[in-house]
């Protein structure tokens, strides 16, 4: 999500803020806003999302169907989002629909927050890939949310340097390093990207990318916790390595000096999700027209894989009244054509409706007017995503990514970089372990 | 306690309420219960909100979440009693300790340097011969003004190399440039925006306490052939004392709770943990982790540790200001 990106740092100003709510949220339990008593004037239903613009789409919907009324509440975003849903769950009064992000639907379904709406929205599967419509049924017969975007993994380069300095577009992630090594050696102040670990998400895509699955249930009812796999531990070598020998950058993210690189020209590229050009359009104003995306590197030539960052679904919540309601909405916002092509104008996301990424809706992002076939491409490249795998308490194992990880860049170390994944690994087992969860490590 | 535990104090017990008063009033019968219904707003807002929110945290530490097979849908977790176990976790968890050393690392920093620059500013201010004080005290004292966290992103807006002026001087006049966000360059660098934010505060205390010391005692320094430095250090220091203690109390139950700071700065750089801070640690686990169970004990643990060092510091200054006394 492009809009989740953007507020990253602003997110961390209101944790400030939100963090002398804490003793208020603490004693908010009890009570409940429902307003449908037996009235028989129009279901009422709040819906808590993040996305800008979100009210302008449920206008439509409100304006044609007269007696089932939609309030957006905007809300802060990704992660803070579910702790306010469960500790409103708690207190009975979660509002009827929820945006959700895909890694925290089994959190959500754990504690109870997400209603199973397959009674309603089954019909739903057929306009989804295979891949996201598993992420809402965490691999069961319920449906926990309807998918409404996706963020495909693909890789961003500046094309005019990379003519200038005569790089090539990396195919494979050897030729990944090669690029990085060269650009390196061509602008020595400069790097191809960074390696991040603020954002834990990119990291979850790229180990999907190569095959990881983090979290999976079992035929004997029992989680199996596998986040330092062999795909994932390939993942952290690679990355490990570059950072090491310096042909990578290691700051973080969404800094006013990663902005700074980025506009300057001092990053050469930034592996992604199809959501960038909304980034890249605040962060490196100087440089429209100068971008080009091309498709994830492989692992080995001719393979054809990705994996996603963000992306969010809508849900229904327990404390719903009027579950039918809600999940008819949802289902409208999520695959009509009319809500995809305002959610696409409105709220600029890309939509998961496989019949809303293509059409006309869909024009070339402004920022990237070299490109005309930007979705043309992101839609060949979307039906590629590899299959995720969340569990239960993903919050846990990004908290601690981004605290091990952290250091590890710090330090420049390879060999820290696979201490922090087996960190990440003993943290999330011990976790869900300690809550009991039924639960044994890959 | 009752016999008068800082100086400072002695002000209250003077004038139109002191001792004598209470007993010369009769109290009617029918008045008895006035002054009860006068405490029951306040006693109200301070139940709904400090008591119960106070009494709900601690019953939350003292349970659990009890998950059953994979955890998934309705029952799926309950709430158990968990008895003290939540608070064994913190005391063992050494990520919770360090970031309590790491507060109080940073506090031996900020507490001296700020409030040494308080007293400093403050004698300044207070000689006859400072000149334009009125413009000099706003001056110092802005920074105080200025929300924490707009500091906070400020200031990190200086560390970053890449966009910082200093750093562009530095380069342009080949200096070293040193990682601010690096080791113990963190502290200095949280101390720096502490010390920038909450000298001025510091400051205005301890004047005001020196306005309020008589002329004739400067007079009668002067007579007896006292420097300005000598009245400072011998006069002045002496006699603010219980505003020091004040400041000093203030400041380093701050210390304990910084957030701030190190959570505004925490994006900018790979260098600070999640927990690096004890209520960083506790907004994390919260907030992030939805350990509200194991957040709360935490959250009491620093609220009864904080209570018993302001208890001890309390206790040594009275001590202290007493025997000064005598």
């Amino acid at each position: 999500m492009s809009i989740h990106r953007h507020q990253f740092s602003r997110r961390s100003i209101l944790a400030g803020a939100a963090a002398v709510g804490l003793t208020g949220t603490l004693a908010a339990c009890g009570g409940s806003d429902d307003d449908s008593g037996k009235s028989s004037g129009p279901v009422k239903l709040t819906y808590w999302a993040w996305a800008p613009n979100m009210d302008k789409v449920a206008a439509i919907w409100n304006k044609k169907n007269p007696d089932i009324t939609v309030t957006v509440s905007k809300q802060a975003a990704g992660k803070d989002i579910v702790s306010k849903l469960i500790t409103a769950k708690k207190a009975g009064n979660a509002p009827d629909l929820i945006q959700v992000e895909y890694q925290s639907l089994p959190t959500l379904v754990s504690n109870d927050v997400l209603a199973d709406i397959s009674k309603y929205a089954k019909s739903a599967k057929s306009q989804f890939a295979e891949g996201l419509w598993a992420m809402v049924t965490l691999g069961t017969d319920a449906v926990y949310a309807i998918p409404q975007d996706s963020g495909p993994l693909m890789f961003f380069y500046r094309e005019d340097l990379f003519k200038k300095h005569n790089l090539t577009v990396p195919a494979t992630w050897d030729d990944f390093a090669k690029t990085a090594r060269a650009a390196k050696k061509a602008v020595p102040d400069a790097y191809l990207t960074t390696f991040s670990a603020n954002d834990p998400g990119l990291f979850a895509g790229l180990a999907q990318q190569a095959g990881a699955k983090w979290w999976t249930v079992g035929d004997g009812g029992k989680w199996t916790v596998g986040i330092d796999d062999a795909a994932t531990k390939k993942v952290t070598d690679f990355w490990g390595g570059l950072v090491q020998e310096g042909a990578i950058d290691n700051q973080p993210m969404y800094t006013p000096a990663w902005s700074s690189a980025l506009n300057k020209g001092t990053h050469l590229g930034w592996v992604s999700a199809v959501w960038a050009p909304g980034v890249l359009i605040s962060s490196a104003p100087d440089t429209k027209g100068k971008w080009r995306m091309a498709p994830l590197p492989q692992w080995s030539a001719g393979e054809d894989v990705t994996g996603s960052w963000g992306g969010s679904s809508t849900g229904v919540s327990t404390d719903s009244k009027h579950a039918e309601a809600a999940a008819k909405f949802a289902t409208w916002l999520n695959t009509d054509a009319e809500a995809l092509a305002a959610l696409v104008k409105e709220v600029s996301i890309y939509p998961a409706a496989t019949k809303g990424q293509s059409g006309s809706v869909l024009t070339a992002p402004a920022f990237f007017p070299n490109q005309t076939d930007f979705y043309d491409t992101a839609a060949k490249i979307a039906a590629t995503t590899a299959a995720s795998a969340w569990g239960p308490n993903v919050q846990v194992a990004y908290d601690t990514f981004s605290d091990a990880f952290g250091k590890a860049s710090k330090a420049k170390k390879s060999a820290q970089f696979d201490t922090a994944l087996a960190t990440m690994q003993s943290a999330t087992f011990t976790d869900m372990k300690k809550q009991g969860f039924k639960v044994t490590e890959a | 306690m009752t016999a008068t535990p800082l100086k400072g104090s002695d002000r209250t017990t003077a004038g139109p309420l002191a001792d004598g008063t209470a007993t010369s009033v009769r109290p009617r019968r029918r008045g008895r219960s006035a002054p009860y219904w006068f405490l029951v707003p306040a006693l109200f807002l301070f139940a709904a909100f400090t008591v119960v929110p106070i009494g709900y945290a601690v019953w939350l530490s003292l349970h659990k979440v009890q998950v059953k097979g994979i955890g998934l849908g309705k029952g799926a977790r309950e709430q158990v009693w968990n008895g003290l176990g939540n608070y064994t976790d913190v005391l063992h968890d050494s990520e919770f300790g360090h970031s309590v050393l790491r507060a109080f690392g940073y506090g031996l920093i900020v507490i001296p340097t700020m409030l040494g620059l308080a007293l400093v500013f403050a004698l300044m201010l207070d000689t006859p011969q400072a000149r334009s004080a009125k413009f000099a005290r706003l001056a110092i004292f802005l920074p105080y003004a200025v929300p924490g966290i707009i500091a906070a992103l400020m200031w990190g807006f200086l560390y970053l190399p890449t966009v910082s002026p200093f750093y562009y001087l530095l380069r342009e006049f080949n200096l070293p440039q040193p990682d601010l966000f690096d080791g113990g360059n963190l502290y200095l660098s949280f101390a720096n925006i502490a010390v920038w934010g909450g000298t001025g505060f510091n400051m205005i205390v301890i004047y005001t306490a020196l306005r309020a010391i008589p002329l004739e005692i400067y007079e009668a320094a002067k007579i007896d052939g006292a420097s300005d430095l000598k009245i400072a250090l011998r006069i002045k220091i002496p006699i603010v004392m219980p505003s020091l203690v004040l400041t000093f109390f203030f400041s380093v139950i701050a210390t304990l709770q910084v957030f701030t700071e190190p959570m505004a700065l925490k994006p900018l750089t790979n260098g600070l943990s999640g927990s690096w801070s004890p209520l960083m640690a506790i907004y994390d686990a919260a907030f992030f982790r939805s350990d509200i169970y194991g957040a709360s004990a935490t959250a009491v643990v620093l609220a009864l540790a904080t209570f018993a060092l302001s208890f001890t510091l309390l206790r040594v200054s009275d001590r202290y200001t007493r025997e000064d006394r005598a």
